[in-house]
């Protein structure tokens, strides 16, 4: 139960704003660096993989500075009931945004070492995977700035369909490997980028939950949708081939 | 893997509330539709709350929201004034305390209060402590050193006054003034303490020692206590009920007023917001 009404103490309200305002800045510096990583990945974009590299240090930098104000809100306001939800949800939140942003430049650094293969095959399916992953990005981060609990259902959602993409390119994957050794580096390298993008998918499925307690008080219950399941999957090529 | 509809969302509250009703524990006093009136102005509107057995139950609201009036009808602080008076039932032991013919001298042994302002009498240490008793028990010259002994001890004070037990009350502390309040109070052992804003004239090292106190004190006895300190009644309060022109907006356990208040008012109140 988020209030609309203005805090009696204007700095508070400042704070709370400008606690706000930090964590839209930081949102918008993963975005831009997870859409870098894909162009990077699908368009074999190098300027983009350097780009997206080079963002980390201050989506970390960021997270930082959000934490130590954080800490300060804390020690000198002592937030209670709503302000105190949103203010300790801030600080998990950009905890997974600094992760997401971590796995985006892991893929832009992948993306580089696979600019030295030619793949003999279409990347149509992490094409895919990454759209999802950015459009459900995009909307956590919205329903962050906004305190939209619709939104941050639809992130919550829309998850398992990114794991059963996952799940589909890493059988094709294991296929390509199997049919011929030599994609095994640019496969696995693929199957890495995947795993990153799922898990980028994960945390936002994180900042959604959080988003949801911040707002309403209550957690989202229910069994989370948990699809990746490629951690069960076995390969076994048949005998005589 | 299905989201939790409202319905269910719903259930969770329940749920919610069902945990916060269990950490409570069984009613000392149960208030049912009680309404207070100054002359003609209507104080308190239907307020039906129950004190626990054995924990704190805080009280919170703006000023003139109607707490203080609250405590004053549990020991019938009232009666003292023409014109006042409660309607609606205060049970305790299956007694209604504020119908008529009621021992009032009886009742406030049993329901002790504590002000805002340390308001020792002008006596000796010793005498602040044995002025109460003697009024209720006949207690033998060793008997009342015991239970002098054991009210500053409770008090957590002891310690500090041992050896001027017959220098003036006045030449103590504010803090102190405050804690040998508190003795005298527990001095007749009664059962339920009412506490309004004990600390607010203190300092912030003598508060944390009342506080410290309270934590004690609800142990053995059942507590109500009106402050204006919001991370007072988090700290100390089992239960906390916030109140606003007269009215009991809201009840629940400190954890879920503080965290996840219901009443959008409350929620405005806890965090400054009120306007």
């Amino acid at each position: 139960m988020a209030s609309d009404a203005e805090h009696i103490v204007k700095s508070y309200e400042q704070e709370l704003n400008r606690l706000k305002a930090l964590v839209a800045d930081m949102g918008g510096l993963v975005e831009h660096q997870v859409a870098d990583a894909c162009a990077a990945v699908i368009d074999r974009d190098t300027m983009a993989a350097s780009q997206a590299v080079e963002q980390d240090p201050k989506v970390d930098a960021a997270e930082q500075e959000i934490q130590q104000f954080v800490i300060r809100l804390l020690a000198l306001r002592q937030p209670m009931a709503g302000d105190l939800r949103q203010i300790v949800a801030t600080l998990k939140i950009i905890g997974d945004l600094e992760r997401i942003g971590d796995y985006a430049a892991n893929v832009a650094k992948r993306s580089i070492v696979l600019q030295q293969f030619a793949l003999p095959y279409t990347l149509t399916g992490l094409a895919h995977m990454s759209r999802m992953v950015q459009e459900n990005l995009k909307l956590v981060i919205d329903a962050v700035g906004e305190n939209d609990t619709q939104k941050a259902i639809q992130v919550w959602r829309s998850d398992e369909v990114i794991d059963d993409i996952y799940n589909a390119l890493f059988r094709e994957l294991i296929t390509y490997m199997m049919e011929d050794p030599r994609n095994i580096t640019p496969c696995t390298h693929l199957l890495f980028i995947a795993k990153n993008l799922e898990r980028i998918g994960d945390h936002a499925t994180n900042v959604a939950e959080t988003v949801y307690y911040a707002v309403t008080g209550d957690s989202m219950v229910g069994t989370r949708p948990k699809g990746d399941t490629s951690a069960y999957a076995v390969v076994r090529p048949s005998v005589g081939e | 893997m299905t989201l939790q509809n409202t319905t269910q969302a719903k259930a969770n509250v329940g749920q919610m509330e069902a945990r916060s009703v269990s950490a409570l524990n069984q009613p000392r006093i149960a208030i049912k539709g009680l309404d207070f009136f100054y002359g003609s102005n209507r104080a308190l509107k239907g307020i039906t709350l129950n004190l626990p057995e054995k924990q704190v139950t805080g009280m919170i609201g703006p000023s003139g929201c109607g707490k203080s009036t609250l405590l004053r009808v549990l020991n019938r602080m009232y009666d003292l004034y023409p014109g006042q008076r409660a309607e609606g039932e205060v049970m305790m032991d299956g007694e209604n305390v504020i119908a008529p013919g009621v021992d009032l001298n009886q009742l406030r042994s049993r329901i002790g209060m504590v002000f805002q302002k340390p308001t020792p009498f002008p006596m000796s240490i010793y005498e602040n402590i044995a002025f109460g008793v003697k009024l209720h028990e006949k207690l033998s010259k060793s008997q009342m050193d015991e239970r002098v002994e054991w009210s500053l001890s409770r008090a957590a004070l002891w310690g500090e006054v041992k050896d001027r037990l017959n220098s003036s009350a006045m030449g103590l502390s504010g803090g102190q003034q405050q804690r040998l309040c508190i003795a005298r109070t527990i001095a007749t052992r009664p059962e339920v303490i009412l506490l309004d804003e004990p600390t607010s004239a203190l300092d912030p090292i003598s508060t944390l020692k009342i506080e410290e106190l309270i934590d004690e004190l609800k142990h053995e006895f059942t507590i109500a206590i009106v402050t204006h300190n919001m991370q007072q009644a988090a700290r100390c309060a089992d239960q906390v009920a916030f109140f606003y022109i007269g009215e009991l907006i809201e009840v629940g356990t400190a954890t879920q007023m503080f965290t996840a208040p219901r009443e959008k008012r409350t929620q405005e109140y806890i965090t400054g917001r009120f306007g």
